[in-house]
């Protein structure tokens, strides 16, 4: 509860803050012609804990403003309400399986690329990190368009998938290719970090100790960097909940096999805006809680940590 | 705002009217009805120009838009890839065809459902059955259909046009025909009204009433 008050108090200078940090700044000038140095410091030490305190406030205010309209728009009976519908429902839990097998395929495969990337240097690792890195930020509608370049019937890969008997555009596959392909990578990013922070004499001491490096990725590398692992999930999955460009590209809109909920938001914003305000809600609340979730498990995974280093 | 399916013509001779006029528009193209929200939460355009003449209606009784006037017709077909086997529109019931439509609320997957309507109920049934995406406005769908993703879809004669042979068209007999009519409107609180009549204007019998001419639209009915 303590956070909030200096928001608050930061919040009502947040119009008048741009003109303080200018006085304060040339206060700051002042020790240069030789007056009163002490308290000029101490006026420019104040000076920028108020543009601190305006800027925290603005971006506060900037990022949560339109969350709480659009839960303003909604009474949360409309909500309930909206859940009840069997399609809200059915986009909902789509994306609940979708993400969560991307989520899952993504840890199985990426974990382990993550701690190799971390730990190891090898030629190419700065190339292999932008090739990480680039989906997170590519717009989704390239993201999609490369999805079909790859594995559409018409795509690099198509003729090899249609052997197997495979056709992925248009099915809930294709929902969660595009869910791996666009918050995999933040997954991945973030657990190559989290290795990073691994103290590596720790593993070089499991390693001495006779550990092999399974046994030292396994017992020692991943417990350790379990709350970013956590962190990393979270936002990977939350990102996946909210994907929308890619996979109406490559995976179409069809209610009940490829229409996500931000699909089904879409769709509704033309024909019911109220149900498409609630079940962004409905994402929205969804997402929160997942961070905020794995937020708490960090918070009560450090002590542990801090034992265990 | 205009509907997806204007984007080839409007785009190309609006900035001549810009000229003439000595001002700079703006152009804003998407699904009809996506447009149509946009309008209802308040957006600030001059002129509205839909594929439908209900959307244009509703918002005029809703009072965001003055009169709508139709200014163009278009046709509905299905659009295949050349080497395509579908040649009938009772082949889009087979079982291995894959089919895109627009949602229920643009345009052009309003138009497609009315045709299915006419149909036979177990035929309407089988399309629906193979109806893989909704897609929410007729340029995502000419995607789809360029992709390869899907073999068939309805959408206008103009959008095959514009893809230069890569997509092929099968008109639709004429009693399943939906009558395509497009119609436009001054907001109800334009920027610059006198300028966004004269669009208007342009757009029913002007510069942009050629280019749409040229790109395969019918004139505007003279009773709309």
């Amino acid at each position: 509860m303590r956070g909030w008050r200096p928001h608050r108090a930061s919040f009502a200078v947040a119009g008048s803050g741009p003109t303080i940090a200018g006085h304060s700044a040339r206060e700051a000038t002042r020790p240069v012609t030789g007056t009163r140095p002490v308290s000029s410091r101490a006026i420019a030490h104040v000076g920028f804990l108020v543009a601190t305190g305006a800027c925290c406030a603005a971006v506060a205010v900037f990022l949560l403003v339109p969350l709480v309209a659009l839960l303003g728009t909604v009474p949360p009976r409309a909500v309930i309400a909206a859940l009840r519908e069997g399609e809200t429902v059915a986009a909902l839990w789509l994306s609940l399986r979708a993400s969560g097998l991307a989520l899952a395929l993504t840890i199985a495969v990426g974990t382990l690329a993550a701690y190799v990337i971390a730990t190891h240097r090898f030629p190419g690792r700065r190339a292999v990190l932008t090739a990480v890195e680039l989906p997170i930020v590519l717009p989704p509608a390239v993201a999609g368009l490369a999805l079909l370049a790859a594995f559409g019937p018409k795509g690099l890969f198509g003729g090899a998938l249609r052997a197997l008997g495979i056709e992925l555009p248009f099915t809930f596959g294709a929902v969660v290719v595009a869910s791996a392909f666009v918050a995999g990578p933040l997954y991945v990013r973030n657990a190559i970090a989290s290795f990073e922070q691994v103290d590596h004499r720790l593993i070089e001491a499991a390693r001495s100790l006779g550990a092999s490096e399974l046994r030292a990725f396994l017992r020692v590398a991943t417990p350790i960097a379990m709350p970013g692992l956590v962190a990393s999930g979270a936002i990977a999955a939350a990102r996946a909940l909210g994907e929308f460009g890619a996979t109406l590209m490559f995976a179409g809109s069809l209610r009940g096999s490829t229409q996500t909920a931000a699909l089904a938001i879409y769709e509704l914003f033309a024909s019911d805006t109220e149900s498409a305000l609630a079940l962004s809600v409905a994402l929205l609340a969804l997402a929160a809680a997942l961070l905020a979730a794995a937020k708490f498990h960090t918070a009560r995974a450090r002590p542990a940590r801090v034992t265990e280093g | 705002m205009a509907a997806a399916s204007t984007k080839g013509a409007l785009a190309s001779c609006a900035p001549r009217f810009a000229r003439q006029a000595g001002v700079r528009v703006e152009l804003a193209f998407a699904g009809s009805d996506e447009l149509a929200v946009q309008i209802r939460q308040g957006a600030r355009i001059d002129v509205y120009a839909a594929a439908n003449t209900t959307l244009p209606r509703a918002l005029h009784s809703e009072r965001h838009l003055g009169r709508p006037v139709p200014f163009a017709t278009n046709e509905l077909v299905v659009a295949t890839r050349p080497e395509s086997p579908i040649r009938a529109l009772a082949d889009l019931a087979r079982r291995d065809v894959k089919m895109v439509l627009g949602t229920p609320s643009v345009p052009h997957g309003a138009y497609a459902r009315a045709v299915l309507a006419r149909l036979p109920a177990a035929t309407r049934r089988a399309i629906l059955a193979n109806v893989r995406s909704n897609e929410p406005d007729v340029k995502s769908t000419v995607g789809k259909l360029l992709a390869g993703a899907a073999d068939a879809g309805f959408i206008y004669i103009t959008d095959v046009r514009a893809t230069r042979g890569k997509l092929a068209a099968l008109r639709l007999p004429r009693s399943l025909e939906p009558q395509v009519v497009y119609a436009a409107g001054v907001a109800a609180r334009p920027h610059a009204p006198r300028l966004a009549r004269s669009f208007l204007r342009d757009l029913r019998a002007g510069g942009c009433q050629r280019a749409l001419r040229r790109a395969g639209f019918g004139p505007p009915p003279t009773r709309g």
